[in-house]
């Protein structure tokens, strides 16, 4: 009974919410491994890309609930999604026009355009306040949980409570769904494959009659799609506050990298690594050790939540050192 | 007698203020080999470039099927019947040697599957592997996707940039039976080579540059046997 109690609190406290929040971290890295691959530099602004996205989302969300219109037992921002796609769309073309553009014309080093994007990431930051204000916003309606503690404890008699929350199986099925949709885009589609090849040997692609502007809208166009759902998935699991996802940019960036950038399929492990990583160093596992039984009087936990960041930081400088180029082999830093 | 099928004639240019090409004249006869061959140095790469627009001409023309393209881009070139394989990156790594293939097809709205089929036919070593990443092949197989990939725009001139670079003597001339059998199909061949002797002698027409400039030019057997290019180009 004891390891069944166990089982179900490292379920409960560890597992589903690294899931979830990895699915949500593997979103984001995806979008920063695609602008890798196709336009050769780190994107800082994604972060704030994700924020403004939702900032939308929320706007849209609320506009939907004055009409009176939901979605039942699922969170109407879900419905406000592709707006907010849509929107977050049309600014970051614009911001490839009016920025990134240049550079590459310019066939700048790919320094120049990560610092471009950290000034469209304050920029992008700034606009986002603006917007929504810098409060914490809370946006899920519909259900709360799927499983929740009673109704467990009720089921199995265990004394260990689970819930699983709405917003994240929510989170993990519309990751699946990102994540199929996308890999079949890239591996069967003739557009697909020729951001693939762009991003494998540009010149080549060049000569082959692709046509680099096309698959650099296609690639922003994927890429906020995904910000603008890792973000609304990332609000609806924990809250919307400017300031986090800004912060959220290190452990997407540590996903990617650990990964491999440039290589999706990376992206997808390494935010699941990232995020279990996190969770469990920051656990107190003393509960479980408890039920296992070893009584101790220290909480076991390796971090405190507050420094969850190094987590990411050690990641990030452990595979640069040993394997720079991620443990998918994409390309080295 | 009728215009070459391509004929770059006086070529003069380079990539900074110094030119590289100095008065290069290249043509080739539809299904004819050319090669062009010479010292490090010499511009035969540039050479290449020039005719395939991937350099500005100061002087000179290019003429393909009797159309001036001097002004055209690479891409333009490509839709006009050229085929470039470069020296190195020619092939897509992570993709498969079949999606290599469609990419080398991008500009192709037709069924393109019997050019597939052709490409397969001519390399039966990389159709085995048409579903394995291009950059997991051998060196030699490698080449042959990149020329398969230049084969799928089905071009009229085919130009390959020392296509024998650092593979095994077999490969080498396992490559150039296949080209020749290329050519043999109507193509055009254009190709710069390290290996000159080898490749002087599947040449219908052989330049030798020095200097951006043409010194020999004459049938591949011809340039073999002249004893003054045999001394100072073939060593011996």
């Amino acid at each position: 009974m004891d390891i069944l109690n166990a089982l179900v609190a490292i379920l409960n406290f560890v597992v589903i919410p690294a899931a979830a929040y990895g699915a949500q971290l593997a979103l984001g890295a995806l979008g920063v491994t695609l602008i890798y691959g196709i336009l050769r530099f780190s994107n800082f602004a994604h972060g704030d890309t994700m924020a403004f996205g939702t900032a939308l989302v929320i706007l849209v969300t609320w506009g939907l609930q004055a009409l009176g219109i939901s979605l039942g037992p699922l969170p109407t921002a879900l419905l406000a999604l592709p707006i907010g796609i849509a929107l977050t769309s049309v600014l970051v073309l614009g911001v490839d026009r009016a920025v990134y553009r240049f550079y590459r014309r310019k066939r700048s080093a790919p320094i120049i355009l990560v610092m471009a994007s950290v000034g469209v990431m304050f920029i992008m930051n700034g606009l986002t306040r603006l917007v929504i204000g810098v409060d914490e916003i809370r946006f899920d309606d519909g259900a709360r949980f799927l499983i929740s503690v009673q109704q467990f404890r009720a089921w199995t008699g265990l004394s260990e409570g689970l819930s699983l929350r709405v917003s994240q199986a929510l989170t993990l099925v519309v990751t699946a769904l990102a994540c199929w949709a996308l890999f079949r885009f890239l591996n069967r589609s003739r557009a697909g494959k020729a951001m693939r090849a762009y991003s494998d040997n540009e010149d080549l692609a060049l000569l082959s009659g692709i046509d680099p502007e096309r698959v650099v809208r296609l690639t922003w166009l994927i890429a906020a799609a995904l910000a603008v759902t890792a973000g609304t998935l990332y609000g609806l699991d924990k809250s919307f506050k400017v300031f986090n996802y800004f912060q959220i940019l290190l452990p997407i960036f540590a996903a990617s990298i650990v990964g491999g950038l440039g290589n999706p399929l990376g992206a997808v492990a390494g935010g699941f690594i990232v995020a279990f990583s996190e969770v469990a160093v920051t656990y107190p596992w003393r509960k479980i050790a408890a039920y296992l039984g070893f009584e101790t009087d220290g909480l076991l936990q390796l971090l405190s939540t507050e420094y969850k960041f190094a987590v990411s930081f050690v990641i990030l400088i452990v595979v640069l050192l040993f394997r720079p180029t991620g443990l998918f082999r994409g390309k080295s830093v | 007698m009728a215009e070459p099928y391509l004929s770059a004639t006086d070529m003069r240019g380079g990539y900074g203020k110094a030119d590289i090409l100095n008065g290069c004249t290249l043509t080739v006869e539809r299904g004819q080999i050319a090669v062009i061959v010479g010292p490090n140095g010499a511009g035969k790469s540039t050479a290449m470039k020039a005719v395939f627009g991937m350099l500005n001409l100061r002087e000179g023309s290019v003429r393909l099927a009797g159309e001036d393209i001097t002004q055209l881009t690479p891409q333009e070139r490509v839709r006009k019947g050229m085929g470039f394989v470069p020296q190195t990156h020619n092939i897509f790594p992570t993709m498969t040697v079949e999606e290599n293939l469609e990419m080398g097809a991008f500009i192709r709205d037709d069924d393109f599957r019997d050019t597939m089929e052709q490409v397969y036919t001519l390399f039966p070593a990389v159709a085995e592997k048409r579903k394995q990443n291009a950059g997991e092949l051998s060196g030699g197989q490698r080449q042959q996707v990149a020329v398969g990939r230049a084969l799928m725009t089905r071009p009229s001139l085919l130009m390959l940039d020392e296509p024998t670079a650092g593979v095994s003597p077999i490969v080498m001339d396992e490559l150039f039976d296949r080209i020749i059998e290329v050519a043999r199909t109507g193509i055009s061949i254009l190709m710069v080579e390290q290996n000159a002797r080898q490749a002087l002698e599947i040449a219908d027409i052989g330049y030798v540059l020095v200097q951006g400039a043409n010194r020999y030019t004459d049938t591949g057997q011809a340039l073999l046997a002249d004893p003054e290019v045999r001394r100072t180009f073939l060593g011996g």
